[in-house]
């Protein structure tokens, strides 16, 4: 009974091609926009936690003032920090694997006649640490090095790429505004962030060469550091927390002026953005199902009108009004169906396209297939069954004289 | 002879249909419409009744009852000893799906459908699994002599060819009762003959009891007995043969 009134329906959909695609229309837009949405949206967070994994995921940052401050951002009222801020850190806070001092400033650097502008970091060798960032060629920073402030420095590979091209930057002398600077170093490449940032756009050198030769004071912009594996970074937090409100004589009951990342933060603020879109989208989703929905409630109700005869016929050969009501039911959910197929089908184009625009992986979601498809199936029993209650409510005498 | 008080009694004496004193009225006030102002009647197994009269004489709402497609407004209609008036909408419909077959002036058959799809339709209502629906709907199109046209759709055939269809879709569920409103309404006399004779076979040879509205009195004497209506009641009544006791 069931499979004669799929088959029923089919014939039905088949009979009027145009009709049916243009009911179904809304069902696949909003479909389509959740199966996009999904798909790009655990693309993006599989990224993310790439990202998470290339920064270190035991990271931490401090920073003076309050709230997330890219690097290079908008620096705080709040005062900096110093060597002696460090040291506290190192010395106090429990299960630290690293501990670096960083400051930065974005500067041009030169050689012969090519110039490129970049980023420069002062810190110590253990930023390498925190950051689990290998050289990829030449030698860290010596200990007198990074006492005396001694100007040498380790390139990031673009740096090395654009002032250098293909020759051996090793041994080479760069000029970072006025000071000379011999390369001791290649780091290892390690791409870009989510955000298109190139990581390897950068110049190391030791933080007492970039206080005395470049900042002109000894401030530390930021303290990045990890925690040994094993130690929670929730507890690494409170801890610095707690020490640095010491250390700055923060009254109880006041806000701090300063700042402890943890990679849970940057994860948020990372997924901000998708979320806004995912709002957008599912909005989309919502009133697209809704008009698809109207949109098969109105031509089931056109449909019954046109087949009045039909269901007239059917209810005096012994038809129940359940049997009628089941067949235009089915009828709906047949349509639904194929709205839902197509939607998932044009979603995963969609998601296709936009992942690699975005340049975010792609990741098939088996599940939200399955729960769109359902979702369909259930839009086409929700405004399916009016008509189709209307259909099987028909008199058949009345049905049978319809023209 | 009208029917008698006391016909359900008969019920398992041949009898297959009681009318007594069915009244049926649209409308309320002064727009009431009186269909039929009283009828009696008795139909017997294995009768062919060929019912006659001017439009308007009530004979198409007899036939509605009849059908159990709608109920008197008073009276009593037995049906097999079955009061149908105390049926529901649904118990109505398990009645024509089991016990009655309908052929009609335009053929009401489903002009999508193939033949052999249009005969199967009510073997679907009743559950039957479909091998054996096929081979009862192939059964029932050799009966009406159309054993080559099963896959074609109503739009491909003949008017007569059509109305085979519909009988054959009548007659597939081996119905207690077949009611014909008008069968050759829209064909021509030779059609006409053609479905006529089968309807006469499928009464002798069957034992079907047949109830048919007709404006032809030729159509009219194929049948055992003729009843005219007018103005909602049995005007006169003929005996054309032997066979009705």
């Amino acid at each position: 009974m069931i499979r004669e009134t799929v088959l029923l329906a089919l014939r039905a959909i088949r009979r009027n091609v145009l009709r049916s695609s243009l009911t179904i229309l809304g069902i696949v837009i909003g479909v389509a926009s959740v199966i996009a949405m999904v798909t790009l949206g655990g693309g993006a967070t599989a990224q993310v936690s790439a990202e998470i994994a290339s920064l270190g995921s035991n990271m931490l940052q401090v920073r003076p003032g309050q709230g997330f401050h890219g690097p290079g951002g908008a620096r705080s009222a709040a005062p900096s920090f110093d060597r002696k801020d460090v040291e506290a850190i190192r010395g106090q806070v429990y299960g630290l694997e690293a501990v670096a001092p960083v400051s930065t400033a974005g500067l041009q650097a030169v050689s012969g006649n090519r110039n490129w502008s970049t980023s420069v970091l002062g810190t110590t060798n253990e930023y390498f640490d925190v950051r689990d960032w290998p050289l990829g060629s030449g030698r860290i920073f010596g200990e007198g090095e990074l006492r005396s402030g001694k100007a040498v420095c380790i390139l990031g590979t673009t740096v090395g790429r654009e002032l250098f091209g293909d020759g051996d930057p090793l041994g080479a002398s760069i000029r970072l505004e006025k000071l000379a600077c011999t390369v001791i170093g290649i780091l290892a490449s390690k791409g870009q962030t989510s955000f298109g940032q190139d990581q390897d756009d950068v110049v190391i050198m030791p933080l007492r060469t970039f206080q005395r030769r470049i900042a002109g004071s000894t401030d530390v912009e930021a303290v990045y550091l990890s925690a040994l594996d094993g130690v929670s970074t929730t507890s690494v937090k409170k801890d610095i927390e707690g020490l640095m409100r010491e250390r700055r004589r923060i009254a109880e009951g006041k806000d701090d002026d300063f700042h402890v990342r943890d990679m849970q933060e940057i994860v948020t603020a990372l997924t901000g953005t998708t979320r806004v879109l995912t709002a957008l989208l599912g909005a989309v989703a919502a009133v697209s199902l809704l008009v698809g929905g109207i949109g098969i409630m109105n031509i089931m109700l056109v449909s019954v009108t046109e087949r009045t005869r039909e269901i007239g016929i059917r209810l005096a050969i012994g038809a129940l009004e359940r049997d009628v009501l089941l067949q235009f039911l089915i009828e709906a959910v047949v349509l639904s169906s194929f709205g839902g197929i197509f939607g998932i089908l044009f979603g995963l184009l969609m998601a296709l396209a936009g992942a690699r625009a975005m340049s975010v992986p792609f990741i098939l979601n088996p599940g939200i297939m399955v729960v769109a498809f359902l979702f369909s199936v259930a839009i086409g029993v929700a405004f399916g069954y009016f008509p189709a209650r209307r259909a099987a409510r028909l008199d058949p005498i009345d049905a049978l004289r319809h023209e | 002879m009208n029917g008698r008080p006391g016909a359900a009694a008969d019920a398992g004496n041949g009898v297959l249909v009681a009318f007594s004193g069915i009244v049926k009225t649209y409308g309320m006030g002064d727009a009431t419409v009186h269909a039929l102002r009283g009828i009696d009647l008795v139909i017997r197994r294995g009768e062919f009744l060929a019912v006659m009269g001017p439009s308007g004489s009530g004979k198409s709402t007899c036939m509605n009852i009849l059908g159990c497609l709608d109920t008197p407004t008073s009276g009593t209609y037995l049906f097999q000893g079955i009061d149908v008036g105390a049926l529901s909408r649904e118990g109505r419909a398990l009645l024509r799906r089991h016990r009655l077959g309908f052929v009609f002036q335009g053929f009401n058959l489903l002009n999508q459908s193939s033949a052999l799809e249009n005969v199967e339709l009510p073997l679907i209502y009743r559950g039957l699994p479909s091998r054996e629906r096929r081979l009862r709907a192939r059964e029932a199109l050799e009966a009406v002599g159309l054993p080559d046209r099963q896959s074609h759709t109503p739009g491909e055939l003949s008017g007569g060819q059509q109305q085979r269809v519909a009988i054959a879709r009548a007659m597939v569920i081996e119905p207690a009762l077949l009611l014909a409103d008008e069968p050759t309404g829209n064909l021509d006399s030779g059609s006409s003959r053609e479905i006529m004779e089968l309807l006469t076979a499928f009464n002798e040879d069957r034992g079907i009891t047949i109830v048919m509205v007709t404006h032809d009195g030729k159509m009219a004497a194929y049948a055992n007995r003729t009843i005219h209506f007018l103005d909602g009641r049995i005007d006169s009544e003929v005996q054309n043969g032997d066979e009705s006791t």
